[in-house]
């Protein structure tokens, strides 16, 4: 039986219920902003008891279905003030559907200072206290391995999280039990540390695929799904073998490779910190190193390779394409062992790469480290470990770092840093940063696929036209399926190859007795973005919030030399229909 | 006239000795496409899905100039 599960932090009661009526057909970022959007009080304080943190896999999850064992973490967010949905890989979203769990809803705070962690199997679910509180991410998990054994998965938050940083995350263990794969952004893991919650330990046993309404269709469109990932490029080649960071050189190319705090739009060593030298160097040194790896179960894309050292041990998993832009290029960094060390600190602390990255370019607007100090970066990240007061401000990310050392150009969007396109040089894409309901956030809206991939059609990146509607369609397409629990990058498959839609909806049918049409695909994208939009004027951000910072208006981006143009008036017709 | 050409990923592999931190000076003569171009060089066409010339996006039809910067890539594709 599909059930939710209530845990309330302050009694410690964990409660089984059945789920409401009115959450049917909705699962993922769907659900999570639906139970955020009936639940927890706008106004609230994001680190206060109010605040609720709903952690849900997708509606495709726990069957075979390609990639669709994402899970997603809504609350409202300590970082912008409005709702958040932030999504991970990782094991515990397969898990936690194979369970039967269709959300856990983390409600109320323990009082300050203590630390619990949440035993659960397929019937039974526990607070007790930590016995990890204090460790970071790496450690802490190696400890609940050693305690609870191998065949769970776990979820974490490191010293970022117990320290309550606007940019601290929550892991999400891999296939190998590391915990590499985050909700990332928003700060979602500050509202898991406020509410004194430093585990969970999934524990799989007993849990099966979920029943299907119709065994036979299912299979015959999950199979078409399969053919059309793996007969998309960008899913079957590019991605396994170059990871996200594929696209460095193409931006760098395209100009709009955000470097030295967006001061420009390409950068020299921009080869040295490319998805090409990532899969050369793993390929050469071999060892523990991995060209293709799946972050989860049933990925057929693997994006997110291993990075060995220089005597093929673990060293990292290859850093997203945004992580090797923020500390790379934007902090004019070109050392790509040096990149891999501060992901692999980002995620033993527990904090967003993004937002951290990008305040480490501010700390070097600012002055405090110089332009491509890989060693003062790596020093300076250590901090936010310690919990000193200049970590504390890295970890709370670039809207806080820029004020608190006044700078001018901070690249942010309601609070959330702006990752990797240039939006002058991208414009779509600056369409999506300045009126996404979740601050600047690439994944909401990725028009770079027709603005630079030429994928779903192409719109010049540099001209205004046509800009607001991809973004809008995009952001209405991209609801839909994180509410489904699919990896995003299915995306690029879904927009090339008819059929790959098609055949989602007929999953989506097969499991649950449905009669969707794909006409109604874009309807449950936009009632998800209506209710986020509903709890963020609630929550007193209202479209005049949807901005980009007004030096984007000001200054020319070398080397096509441009501006952003896109009047304020018109990016707030983006979110209307 | 000189072409400074740059591949990404796969299109690297046809052309031996291809060393991406310097890319590829080329002298040139006669009107040239760069579509041409990438047949010198024995780039598969097939597999060409972005063309960028100085920066832009364009077709392997549109004529190459002296300085052009012309950027070959396959599919790809990330976020
Ligand atoms: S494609 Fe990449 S991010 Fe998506 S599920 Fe696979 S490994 Fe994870």
């Amino acid at each position: 039986m599909i059930k939710i599960l209530r845990v309330n932090m302050k009694t410690k009661a964990c409660d089984f219920q059945d789920v409401p009526a009115e959450y049917d057909g909705l699962g993922g970022r769907g659900l999570t902003s639906a139970i955020v959007g009936k639940e927890v009080r706008p106004t609230c304080t994001p680190l206060g008891p109010h605040n609720k943190l709903v952690i849900a896999p997708g509606l495709l999850g726990g069957t075979n279905c390609a990639n669709s064992n994402r899970v997603s973490v809504g609350c409202k967010s300590p970082l912008t003030g409005g709702i958040k949905e932030a999504n991970s890989g990782g094991q515990p979203g397969g898990h936690l559907a194979k369970m039967g769990i269709h959300a856990i809803i983390i409600e109320d705070i323990a009082p300050e200072g203590e630390w619990y962690q949440l035993e659960l199997t397929k019937d039974t679910a526990k607070l007790v206290p930590s016995t990890v509180a204090g460790l970071n991410n790496y450690d802490a998990v190696a400890k609940l391995v050693q305690q609870y054994g191998e065949k769970n998965s776990y979820i974490t938050i490191g010293r970022a999280g117990e320290f309550r940083l606007t940019a601290a995350s929550i892991a999400f263990t891999d296939r190998e039990l590391r915990p590499t794969r985050h909700a990332g952004r928003g700060g979602v893991g500050a509202v898991m540390g406020s509410k004194g919650l430093k585990a969970i330990i999934v524990n799989p046993e007993g849990g099966e695929n979920l029943p299907l309404v119709d065994k036979e269709a299912f299979t015959a469109a999950a199979k078409r799904f399969s053919k059309a990932l793996l007969e998309h490029p960008v899913c079957s080649q590019g991605l396994p073998n170059y990871g996200t960071a594929v696209l460095v050189n193409i931006l760098h190319e395209a100009g709009g490779l955000p470097t030295h705090n967006f001061s420009a739009g390409r950068f020299e060593g921009h080869d040295e910190v490319s998805g090409e030298t990532l899969n050369r160097l793993t390929k050469e040194r071999g060892g523990e190193g991995v060209v293709a790896h799946g972050c989860m179960t049933g990925c057929i894309m693997r994006c997110s390779g291993i990075f060995p050292d220089k005597n093929g041990k673990f060293m990292g998993k290859w850093p997203e394409y945004e992580t090797l832009w923020a500390f790379g290029p934007n902090s004019g960094i070109n050392d790509i062992e040096m990149i891999v060390r501060y992901d692999y600190q980002c995620d033993d602390y527990g904090v967003d790469t993004i937002d951290v990255g990008a305040a480490i370019c501010l700390f070097m607007d600012a002055g405090v480290l110089k332009y491509g100090d890989a060693e003062g970066c790596f020093k300076l990240m250590e901090e936010i470990s310690k919990g000193s007061a200049i970590g504390r401000v890295l970890g709370c990310g670039a809207a806080t770092t820029g004020k608190v050392y006044g700078r001018r150009r901070v690249a942010e969007v309601k609070g959330q840093a702006i990752p990797a396109y240039d939006p002058r040089a991208v414009k779509g894409q600056g369409v999506t940063y300045a009126t996404t309901t979740m601050g600047a956030d690439h994944t909401a809206g990725y028009a770079v696929t027709a603005n630079i991939l030429s994928v779903g059609g192409t719109i010049d990146p540099l001209g205004k036209g046509g800009q607001i509607d991809l973004s809008r369609n995009l952001q209405i397409a991209t609801a839909a399926v994180d509410t489904v629990g699919l990896c995003l990058f299915v995306a690029f498959a879904v927009l090339d190859i008819p059929d790959a839609l098609v055949a989602i909806v007929d999953m989506l049918n097969a499991r649950y007795g449905l009669k969707l049409t794909l006409d109604d695909v874009p309807a449950l994208g936009k009632s998800v973005l209506e209710t986020e939009i509903k709890f963020n004027r609630e929550a007193g951000i209202n479209e005049f919030a949807d901005r980009l910072p007004d030096f984007f208006y000001d200054e020319e981006l070398p080397p096509h030399n441009v501006k952003y143009d896109i009047p304020e008036e018109e990016l707030r017709t983006a979110l209307t229909w | 006239m000189s072409v400074f050409v740059t591949l990404s990923t796969t299109l690297r592999n046809f052309v031996p000795g291809y060393r991406a931190a310097d890319g590829l000076n080329l002298e040139v003569s006669g009107p040239t496409t760069a579509g041409d171009l990438a047949q010198r060089l024995n780039l598969p066409l097939s597999e060409i899905k972005i063309v960028m010339i100085n920066g832009r996006r364009l077709e392997l039809a549109t004529p190459i100039n002296d300085g052009d910067r012309v950027g070959y890539f396959p599919a790809v594709g990330g976020g």
